[in-house]
């Protein structure tokens, strides 16, 4: 068997750093969402628009990465339409993953609240506080934010369907290698 | 010819008094309460956030050749506060905030106005909140346009000195301590004669 082609130790680092943010950050949102007003309100909704931040850098830092650092190739097995609509998918979570954050932000701005990146930077408010916009920006990042999970499923299913029922590398391409040192 | 001269220097002084009384006694004091404003700004996680309140009744007299007589009273509505957000303005009212139902208004009365130079000025006086008195001094510009008088002036309160966000909210790393208190007021003056 020829060993498993894997994506850059980079790449690996990155998706999985990204992948456990926004394992915090959108229950996080969900939660405060449902929170009456309370200083501790105030904190995690801090912490959800920092990490949503983060996100976005991380997802710039990921396509520039992507851009100079070709994939390792899907296994030979899988079907070319399969392989284009993985393609596709992947080509839509990064969308979201810059729209969502940028979105928030919008958002935030058009509900008066400028976004202070740790407490130290402060983003420029692009839009004017507006009631009636801000109010659509929330629907905007709540469809969007569905649009994630939704797409986030099928992306966790496919990797696992690849995984236990077709037993192929496509898992393994984005795992680190443990035995690196052996080959 | 003593009487003549007794009353010529009398009448004198009488013309002279009254010429620097018209002259000196311009005194501010009819507010122009939709011209004036009450602003606050303070810092919420890091967030500069800024609101202000609605009604508030300003009397002030102010004659700059007359400091040792000037006078300023402030009786702001604390419903009134708009904090631009609907939630907070509710929030603000209870108990661990204003406590707006036993405390409905804060007052600030003067006790005292220095020249600091040119056009600035320094009011020290007690301001009451939520039935706590502090001493507070706030620098201020004045400056005459036509029959008005404006005053602007900021100072920094602690909003905890007053009790003000008890509990939860006197977490001062959520929403600060320090608040910034801005006031614009003009008033228009009334020639004495």
């Amino acid at each position: 068997m020829t060993p498993t082609a894997r994506y850059t130790s980079t790449a690996i680092t990155l998706h999985w750093l990204v992948a456990l943010l926004i394992l915090c950050a959108f229950p996080l949102g969900l939660y405060v969402h449902e929170m009456a007003l309370s200083p501790l309100k105030l904190k995690l909704i801090s912490y959800h628009k920092w990490l949503g931040v983060t996100i976005f850098l991380l997802t710039v830092a990921r396509i520039a990465w992507r851009a100079s650092h070709m994939p390792p190739p899907l296994a030979a097995s899988i079907p070319q339409w399969q392989q284009s609509i993985a393609h596709v998918l992947h080509l839509l979570l990064y969308i979201l993953l810059l729209l969502i954050p940028l979105s928030g932000w919008l958002m935030s701005s058009a509900k008066g609240f400028p976004v202070v990146y740790l407490g130290l930077v402060q983003l420029p408010d692009l839009v004017g506080k507006d009631k009636l916009l801000g109010d659509l920006l929330l629907e905007v990042y709540e469809l969007l934010n569905f649009g994630l999970l939704a797409l986030v499923g099928m992306h966790v299913g496919a990797a696992l369907k690849h995984h236990f029922i077709e037993r192929d590398d496509t898992l393994l391409r984005m795992l680190p290698s443990w035995k690196r040192s052996k080959s | 010819m003593n009487n003549f001269r007794r009353y010529s220097l009398l009448l004198i002084g009488v013309l002279l008094a009254a010429y620097l009384g018209s002259v000196q006694a311009v005194e501010f004091n009819r507010v122009q309460a939709n011209k004036s404003t009450l602003t606050f700004g303070f810092k919420q996680m890091g967030v500069p956030m800024d609101g202000k309140f609605r009604q508030f009744a300003a009397s002030i007299s102010f004659d700059p050749a007359r400091l040792d007589a000037a006078h300023a009273q402030l009786d702001i509505n604390l419903a009134s506060i708009d904090t631009g957000n609907q939630e907070s303005d509710v929030e603000v009212m209870g108990k661990q905030w204003f406590n707006a139902g036993a405390f409905p208004a804060a007052q600030f009365v003067s006790t005292g106005v220095k020249a600091l130079g040119g056009n600035r000025y320094e009011v020290r006086g007690k301001l009451t909140l939520k039935g706590r008195a502090q001493d507070v001094a706030a620098p201020f510009t004045f400056r005459q346009d036509g029959a008005s008088g404006i005053f602007d002036g900021t100072f920094m309160l602690k909003r905890l000195d007053y009790a003000i966000g008890e509990g939860a909210w006197a977490d001062v790393s959520a929403v600060a301590n320090e608040v910034q208190i801005k006031f614009h007021v003009v008033a228009d003056a009334v020639i004495k004669k």
